[in-house]
């Protein structure tokens, strides 16, 4: 199992992603500028600033080269990970449904919260139990999931709601306390806590880990398939 | 080259005998471009001329040090081939002024400091004074634009804020204190100086380009009182822009780990004059430097301004000219500028080109030495300095509403709202946040751990200059004993008013005695700082705040210590010579007391000793706790640690024990089985749902969290 992680310019969270994948297995950097993935088996958009974010945030990133690659990647049942800023980015780029806004507070927050497993059944949260709470920082400016009411409703018809902020826990006013959505096919996932900072013991949590081992454990079954 | 006129001088804050000093080592009046460079690198802030003298008596040697004061960061061994640089500096009148972009630059500045010195930077602290927020609202301004900036900046570039602290005195109402401390790690081989070398290297300019912002950043605005009309000096502070440095500093690196360079240097104050300065004076050799090879933001720039310009996010470095080459291919690669503008040259001269016009030429040893250092006249003044604050407590409420008083007071509230906006946690060291124990914990790969604190009570060195500086170094080690880190070394920021007025003088001249004696009690270096003075505005100076940064390490980072009472039925103790005083408390402030008098005895071996005895505990993990008796005292220290723990308490004070007397530094609270608490004085048990202190108090914990929760929040939504 071998994790690519993509390095915009800007990205702040790259090495904690990679680190946090090298956990469950190997991984490699992406770098944004070139198009090939080097054979990874899932890819990783990790949280920072993607070019500054001067504009709105993943806005800019959507149009690297890599992402070309990644988007691809995708189409053909890939497994892509974003998580916070590469949330953003997914989103820009049209892999995912929705869009993150600024919270309403205009402020960023940094904010151990809790989360609720909504479906055990994607390849992001198959390592843990529906209900399941985890416990995973977040730390943005804009994490305010929004999409309008029927295609949230579609949302959570067709089971892409994968995590929501459990209550008194949603640190961003998201609509109906989404925090990670994933696509139609189930194989481009987004969220704006941080699995990748709470999978040390010595830092507290380890529940991110569960997304890690998740995406292993599906490759895993498919290379036995 | 045009020579100045004799008054010019003046306006660029030079004296009358500065200038003629000028004339006499230079044999000729100076040129435009020459005064403007002179004004800057004699200005307090470069030169520091009212303080080398005095910061000769802090010791500066230790078996850990790797790099002392003179580089841009300096730097201690933590171990398994890591060197760990740090440094802390002040942007106090720029965020005085515009403190959004104040404080912003002044985190890029201090991590330009340590990745110039070929660390990668890990962490940031910031030591903040404001106004009263909930009588000012300019404080309450300065408070929200200058945390904004530090969350931005911080955030932006993926360095984790991971703690620091606010006080609010009226005292800083015009001036308020904006330091940012850094910490960065290197493998020791790669540590490298700002030493020029090697005639014929080429210098290089790497990152943003060069603009008309923060000229005279360090003469006008860093080096004089601040006073009416301010807003007609935002143009002297920089603009910040993290994603300039954040590729900068990746790029840095970069060449670093390839060793493509000679030498780097972060431009900070004074801009390219400064850096060109410093590395040729510390390599003993000469520069040329050609103005019209700069980048430039707009067109028309004056040789004088592409000199002096404070423009942010750049670096000089020197470099072989074979390596040119690769260094532009990596420079390209991080989308970061870089520009040869010049060359290292036998002799000691700093040549200014505008192509092929020679327009300032100076020897490096007047722009760096030559500077006349001040002695200061000190005078302890007869009356206090500082008036009483507003009287919040009447004197007639019970110990339960003043512990609850003193636990929402701005000073003692928890800092959650603030500490909520920056990230703590990216580059996945943390495993201590704010609020979990009373010094930052992040893990090194050997499994091993830095820990570090950063502290200044002002009001407390008000009182007694000496004593009270000596009591941020002791907190900084007890912070760092709780969490069961071993001090390594120091750095410090010396925050005072105008040092040519006798009382100020006396303030730094004893608080620099005061930081020295403490340093040379407790073993620990001082490995770099920074001094920030004319720290007044027309109401007087600041409070005397030498804020004190200290690192330390502990062998094994899963035995960190936390703050919060762990487990119900723990036995509770009291560790060190601790009785505390009313004099300079926070008591004594919400009962409308000046801060004055004298602090209580610190008996430096005692206190010693008791720092060993709780790093010890905590390694051994006998102590499932322990927090330091700071601000509040007694009652308030196992107050904050039963809301950390979410656990109440019953505790017995002890006689000799005032319930909110102070004495910083000296005493701890810990708890743990009884056994192992052995030999230690017993107060008490850790359990049920209430703090009880015998014959004294009692209070909900829910009651003590909330007042400690909300007390900022309700202070910085009064409106006046």
């Amino acid at each position: 199992m071998k994790f690519g992680v993509v390095r915009f310019p800007g990205s702040c969270d790259d090495v904690d992603a990679l680190q946090a994948a090298l956990r469950v297995g190997d991984a490699v950097m992406l770098w944004h500028a070139e198009r090939g993935l080097h054979g990874v088996d899932a890819v990783i958009v990790p949280g920072g600033f993607s070019y500054g974010d001067y504009l709105r945030a993943g806005a800019i990133a959507r149009f690297a080269p890599v992402m070309e690659a990644v988007s691809e990647f995708a189409r053909e049942g890939g497994l892509v990970l974003g998580i916070c800023n590469g949330f953003q980015v997914l989103c820009e780029a049209g892999m995912l449904p929705g869009a993150l806004l600024p919270n309403p507070s205009l402020r960023f927050v940094f904010r151990q919260v809790s989360l609720e497993v909504v479906h055990a059944d994607s390849p992001f949260t198959r390592a843990c139990e529906p209900g399941q709470r985890l416990s995973i920082p977040v730390k943005h400016t804009a994490g305010r999931f929004y999409a309008p009411d029927d295609q949230l409703d579609a949302l959570e018809a067709s089971g892409q709601v994968l995590l929501r902020y459990t209550p008194g826990h949603n640190p961003n006013g998201s609509l109906r306390e989404i925090a990670g959505v994933c696509n139609e096919e189930r194989n481009v996932f987004g969220l704006m806590p941080h699995p990748e900072h709470a999978v040390d013991p010595l830092g507290g949590s380890v529940d991110g880990l569960r997304v890690f081992e998740s995406m292993r454990a599906h490759a895993d079954d498919r290379v036995l398939a | 080259m045009t020579a100045s006129s004799p008054s010019r001088h003046r306006r660029l804050g030079l004296t009358d005998d500065e200038y003629d000093r000028i004339l006499e080592r230079l044999g000729r009046a100076p040129g435009d471009v020459e005064l403007a460079m002179l004004s800057l690198m004699w200005s307090e802030h470069c030169a520091y001329k009212h303080s080398r003298k005095l910061l000769r008596r802090l010791p500066t040697a230790g078996a850990h040090v790797l790099m002392g004061p003179g580089e841009n960061a300096g730097a201690v061994d933590v171990g398994s081939g890591l060197a760990l640089a740090f440094k802390v500096e002040s942007h106090n009148h720029p965020s005085a002024v515009e403190p959004f972009q104040g404080a912003a630059t002044g985190v890029g500045g201090i991590l330009r400091d340590v990745f110039a010195v070929g660390a990668r930077p890990i962490a940031v602290l910031d030591s903040l004074r404001f106004g009263e927020p909930g009588a000012s609202e300019r404080s309450r301004w300065l408070l929200e634009r200058a945390v904004a900036g530090i969350g931005h900046y911080g955030n932006s570039v993926g360095v984790p804020t991971v703690g620091g602290e606010i006080y609010f005195e009226p005292s800083y109402e015009q001036n308020c204190l904006v330091n940012a401390m850094c910490l960065g790690l290197a493998p020791r081989e790669r540590l490298i100086r700002s030493a020029a070398a090697g005639p014929g290297n080429v210098l290089v300019l790497l990152g943003a380009l060069t603009g008309r912002d923060g000229i005279g950043g360090a003469s006008v605005l860093a080096s004089a009182e601040l006073g009416e009309g301010d807003e007609a000096k935002r143009p002297s502070v920089q603009i910040g822009d993290p994603f300039a440095e954040k590729k900068l500093l990746e790029c840095c690196l970069e060449l670093l780990e390839r060793d493509l360079l000679v030498s780097l240097q972060d431009l900070g104050a004074a801009g390219l004059t400064s850096a060109a300065s410093e590395m040729a004076s510390k390599g003993g050799v000469g520069l040329d430097v050609d103005v019209a090879r700069v980048p430039l933001r707009e067109p028309g720039m004056e040789p004088f301004e592409v000199m002096v310009s404070e423009s942010q996010e750049r670096m000089l470095c020197v470099l072989a000219p074979e390596r040119l080459p690769e260094v532009l291919e990596v420079c390209a690669r991080w989308e970061t500028l870089a520009t040869p503008i010049g060359r290292v040259t036998d002799g000691e001269r700093l040549r200014v080109l505008a192509g092929e016009r020679v327009v300032g030429e100076l020897p490096v040893s007047v722009l760096v030495d030559d500077c006349p250092l001040y002695d200061l006249s000190p005078t302890a003044p007869k009356d206090g300095l500082y008036g009483a604050p507003d009287r919040v407590l009447s004197g007639v409420e019970s110990d339960g509403e003043v512990l609850l008083a003193l636990l929402r007071s701005v000073n003692l509230a928890s800092r959650r709202r603030v500490f909520e906006q920056y990230d703590p946690i990216v580059q996945s060291r943390t495993i201590r946040r704010p609020d979990e124990a009373d010094a930052a914990v992040l893990t090194l790969p050997d499994g091993s751990a830095l820990a570090v604190s950063i502290d200044g009570n002002g009001r407390r060195v008000a009182c007694e200059p000496r004593r009270g500086a000596a009591e941020a170094v002791f907190e900084c080690a007890a912070n760092l004993a709780c969490v069961g880190a071993e001090p390594l070394g120091l750095t410090n920021c010396l925050n005072f008013g105008n040092p040519e007025k006798a009382h100020v003088a006396w303030q730094l001249t004893e608080a620099v005695e005061g930081l020295a004696g403490a340093c040379e009690a407790l073993g620990v270096p001082v490995v770099g700082g920074n001094v920030s003075l004319y720290n007044e505005g027309p109401g007087g100076p600041i409070l005397p705040t030498p804020v004190v940064g200290m690192v330390g390490r502990l062998s094994d980072a899963a035995r960190a210590g936390r703050l919060g009472f762990a487990r119900a039925g723990d036995a509770v103790a009291l560790v060190g010579p601790f009785t505390g005083s009313r004099v300079g408390s926070e008591l004594a402030k919400l009962s409308g007391e000046a801060p004055a008098g004298s602090l209580p005895a610190l008996p430096a071996r005692a206190v010693a000793e008791a720092h060993r005895a709780v790093r010890e505990g905590v390694r051994a993990g006998w102590f499932r706790s322990a927090h330091d008796i700071s601000e509040g005292g007694f009652a308030v220290a196992v107050a904050e640690c039963c809301v950390a723990g979410g656990v109440g308490a019953r505790v017995a004070v002890p006689d000799e024990v005032s319930l909110f007397g102070e004495a910083p530094g000296r005493g701890f609270i810990v708890s743990g089985d009884e056994a192992a608490l052995a030999g230690h004085q017993i107060i008490g048990r850790v359990g049920g749902d209430r703090l009880v202190i015998d014959g004294r108090l009692e209070v909900a914990v829910s009651e003590l969290r909330s007042a400690r929760e909300n007390g900022l929040d309700e202070a910085l939504s009064a409106r006046c």
